[in-house]
């Protein structure tokens, strides 16, 4: 489903990419954890072009994203590709100018050109599913952080993506506020959605993930299936790092 | 002839009203040309096309740093010596909505620069396009985000509507002006046409109060 093939990133004279090699089976979850600056945000981001990398490729399922085209022709492929996959982000990114509504319906009526009612009502539906259907013409101003990062899944949703890429969606979340936006994310492993999630929250990624990934200095040193990585990881710089975390 | 005398004014009233119905004709008019024409003005002074935001900027440059009276006579004196005639009330329009649509780009233009990056890249990542972000998402909120700064401009732009009475708009100064010429009254009527200015200046500026509280919210 998503394949990243010898992918190397730099921001100026810092590499924080360096030879990323990873696959994604449809259905399966993949959740990289890793120390701040281990380039695990810039991998996700590059999946959907976010960053352009310098050097690999990238594929999501046949097709490749990071192709070589100019310009217009660029555009239109990666705006296609984009529509395919679902992006939350760690500060929600709502549109402070639309309603909840808007929000989720704006995208498919604007490229699927679906008619407004059709485009509500499968709103409806996802809002119901991610427990905000009494929200429905509130502005973000005047949600929570959970209840605006659990719009943005439904923003992402909406298009009915293939793969969900999440970003660190509950660091900027009071605690309080983390379970709720979890439950969203199980509701959506449990329907066999594709996923790859950053995050710093160890308790969820031993739930959910199908297999995890650590990152450090932009190289992958370790992956493996959750209760391996997670309680018994073979690499010296996993060790200390789940121990710095589980302290 | 004692001081002030404000009985010569309700002979000249529907003088002064009539002028006062073409002041707004000139600034309804003007300032719509000025927001619609700002918007363009300003994508393009940020636009990623170097030549476009070259010439762009020169513009802007242009129209800024000289005299609005001194624009309104090359459209209305000028203009005819290349062959374009225009009234003078459709120069007044287009000298006015020129000059402040100018100013209302710049304002514009930090407006779409102070909208985050995550809203670029939440749209992007929905697949809409460059145009499409910038029309869906950056551009609705960069302009609630100025409104204060851009009412203040259409504030000054009515006040500067008076300038329009040198190139003969039979607008609110001309009319006072043409009272005066009548009576010898000018203290009478600038005061006169100064309180009517005020008075569609306060409406004005409660309409704008109105539009920032309603999208207040929507920020």
């Amino acid at each position: 489903m998503v394949r990243v093939v010898n992918v190397f990133k730099r921001f100026g004279e810092n590499e924080v990419l360096k030879g990323i090699n990873l696959e994604v089976l449809r259905g399966k979850i993949l959740v990289i954890i890793g120390p701040s600056g281990s380039g695990k945000s810039t991998l996700l981001r590059a999946i959907n072009h976010l960053e352009a990398v310098d050097d690999g490729e990238i594929w999501i399922e046949n097709v490749q994203v990071n192709l070589a085209l100019k310009g217009r022709k660029f555009e239109k492929h990666i705006n296609k590709i984009r529509q395919n996959m679902g992006m939350v982000f760690q500060h929600f990114n709502l549109f402070p100018h639309m309603t909840v509504m808007e929000n989720v319906t704006m995208a498919p009526i604007l490229l699927n050109k679906i008619p407004r009612k059709a485009a509500e009502e499968a709103a409806r539906q996802l809002l119901e599913k991610v427990d905000l259907i009494d929200k429905v013409n509130f502005y973000p101003a005047q949600l929570s952080g959970g209840q605006k990062q659990r719009v943005a899944i439904a923003r992402a949703l909406a298009m009915e993506p293939k793969v969900m890429l999440f970003d660190e969606v509950t660091s900027a979340l009071d605690p309080e506020l983390i379970g709720e936006v979890n439950k969203v994310m199980k509701k959506l492993a449990e329907e066999h959605m594709t996923m790859l999630i950053v995050t710093h929250e160890m308790r969820f990624a031993a739930e959910v993930a199908d297999e995890v990934i650590f990152m450090a200095d932009g190289v992958i040193v370790e992956q493996g299936p959750p209760d391996k990585l997670l309680h018994d990881p073979a690499e010296e710089r996993t060790q200390r790092f789940l121990a710095e975390v589980f302290k | 002839m004692p001081g002030l005398d404000l009985s010569v004014l309700p002979e000249y009233l529907p003088m002064l009203l009539l002028g006062l119905m073409w002041t707004c004709i000139l600034c309804v008019c003007s300032i719509a040309f000025s927001l619609v024409a700002g918007v363009p003005l300003a994508v393009a002074s940020i636009s990623r096309n170097r030549w476009l935001r070259s010439i762009t900027e020169f513009f802007l440059w242009i129209f800024r740093g000289t005299p609005l009276l001194l624009q309104l006579f090359l459209i209305y004196f000028g203009l005819p010596q290349i062959g374009v005639y225009l009234s003078p009330m459709v120069s007044g329009i287009l000298g006015l909505g020129i000059h402040y649509a100018v100013y209302n780009a710049d304002v514009m233009r930090t407006g779409i620069v102070a909208v985050e990056s995550g809203q670029h890249e939440a749209s992007r990542s929905l697949g809409l396009s460059r145009a499409q972000t910038l029309r869906k998402v950056i551009i609705p909120q960069a302009l609630r985000n100025v409104a204060p700064a851009l009412g203040n401009n259409l504030i000054a732009l009515l006040k500067e509507s008076s300038l329009v009475s040198i190139i003969t708009v039979p607008e609110l100064t001309l009319a006072a002006q043409r009272a005066i010429s009548d009576t010898f009254r000018p203290f009478e009527f600038y005061i006169a046409a100064g309180a009517i200015y005020y008075i569609v200046n306060y409406f004005l500026e409660m309409g704008l109060k109105r539009v920032e509280m309603k999208t207040a919210l929507a920020r």
